[in-house]
């Protein structure tokens, strides 16, 4: 289907970030840069959604939350890392309690870095994970068409 | 009597297949207007219907078979309840066939056993408590004014139902609020991007069963504002025209009222409901009692 890329839900999930991320993504859904006019939902349901961007680090706590959440989330499904925390680690990467990145948990797709991330690269991170989410969807769809085909 | 009854049952296919079609163009319109009313540029009116196509390529992650099975019937029953009013059938049946509907939604919802949607049908049920007495009371005003309860009788009529039930169609447009699930009503869940104990009722419908839930709340709009265009049809074809500038009047003010308002707690929102029932309902009913 050509029109996935349309409609990609929006799950957030603060690890353990400083809230400055946050903030930015927040301000992604004010009138000023209004990302739901891609059609983006800012949803807060796992099951509805389609992106999974987290900002902040993880930590021995958010660990097996973010592993759930992912786990709930039906395929296709994108995973977008917001700001160097989630990135790498960042600022926190030598805390005791601090594991790195969101990469360590679970397969990050796109990696939007700043610290915080700019509103506009959060936007363009966005773009980037609608397409691969269109991409992916489509290839699921190429799966399942060569297994009916054997 | 046999065109009669082949005209009938052509109303109800138009509705079957139409109605999805208005009810995601008016949901659609409905989250443009809204964006606009925010100061933001909003998505493209077609939005509703992506997003409804995306769900169904969505991976069933369900947590029971079963829920499905729910979520299908209450499609149909929606679909019953609106294919029997726009076929002209009996109005009583169309509102218990509606409420039929509401009890599979329930049952779809509990069924999975989460929290989140424990909650979501508890107050979706409190929500029914609320609306449902004006629903039914709606039917009864239709009845006083035209003496039957039969919509293709309804229509037939020279005086408009509104000229004799106005407190009938303020109440009713009252719980449309609750029934459309807009603020300050949306408790049992809501349509915006704000969470209300995750997504109530909706929060474990996955894909397919989340589409299905969205087009039968499509079908059930067009139903309930096909009533309110019922109050200003008469046997005049030009009432037509008078009852969807109506329709859309009242959708807008539903709009209007969604954005302006914040979510009451439960306790006030049946106050109020059965408050408004009472008063314009019931005052609406004593008056043409006595005449
Ligand atoms: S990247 Fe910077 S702004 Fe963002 S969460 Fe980390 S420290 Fe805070």
């Amino acid at each position: 289907m050509k029109t996935m890329h349309k409609s990609p839900w929006l799950l957030h999930y603060d690890g353990s970030s400083c809230n400055g991320c946050d903030i930015e993504v927040l301000a992604c859904t004010t009138p000023v840069y209004d990302v739901e006019r891609f059609g983006v939902v800012n949803t807060g349901n796992p099951m509805h959604a389609d992106i999974f961007l987290v900002t902040g680090g993880i930590n021995s706590q958010n660990e097996d939350v973010v592993k759930q959440i992912y786990s709930q989330m039906p395929d296709p499904k994108v995973v977008l890392a917001v700001g160097t925390c989630a990135c790498t680690g960042g600022v926190f990467k030598e805390c005791y309690n601090i594991k790195g990145g969101v990469d360590t948990v679970i397969p990050v797709d796109i990696y939007v870095p700043g610290c915080a991330a700019r509103p506009e690269s959060i936007i363009d991170g966005v773009v980037k994970a609608v397409s691969l989410f269109q991409r992916k969807h489509e290839e699921e769809e190429k799966k399942k068409n060569g297994r009916h085909r054997k | 009597m046999v065109e009669a009854l082949w005209g009938r049952i052509g109303m109800m296919a138009a509705y079957a297949v139409f109605a999805p079609l208005i009810g995601g163009l008016l949901d659609g319109i409905d989250r443009k207007i809204s964006a606009r009313m925010q100061g933001r540029r909003g998505p493209c009116i077609l939005q509703p219907f992506y997003d409804v196509a995306k769900l169904t390529k969505k991976q069933l992650l369900s947590v029971n078979k079963f829920q499905l099975l729910m979520v299908m019937s209450y499609l149909f029953f929606v679909m019953l309840s609106g294919a029997l009013f726009f076929g002209g059938c009996d109005m009583l049946l169309c509102f218990f066939s509606l409420s039929t509907a509401a009890m599979f939604l329930i049952l779809a919802s509990t069924s999975t056993h989460s929290p989140f949607s424990t909650i979501g049908s508890h107050r979706e049920m409190v929500q029914m408590m609320s609306y449902e007495p004006m629903v039914l009371l709606t039917a009864v005003g239709f009845y006083l004014a035209t003496g039957t309860f039969r919509v293709m009788d309804v229509i037939r009529t020279d005086i408009p139902v509104i000229a004799y039930a106005p407190g009938f169609f303020v109440g009713f447009a009252f719980v449309l609020t609750i029934k459309f699930r807009k603020s300050p009503f949306d408790l049992s869940t809501t349509h915006h991007a704000h969470q209300e104990v995750v997504k109530g009722v909706t929060t474990e419908m996955v894909g397919i069963e989340y589409a299905t839930t969205t087009v039968a709340e499509w079908y059930e709009n067009v139903f309930l504002l096909g009533v309110v265009g019922l109050f200003f049809v008469t046997s005049n074809p030009w009432s037509y025209l008078v009852a969807a500038l109506a329709v859309f009047a009242v959708y807008f003010i539903e709009i209007l009222i969604d954005n302006t308002s914040a979510r009451v707690k439960w306790q006030l929102m049946l106050k109020l409901a059965w408050g408004v029932t009472l008063v314009t309902g019931g005052l609406n009913l004593f008056i043409l009692e006595l005449i």
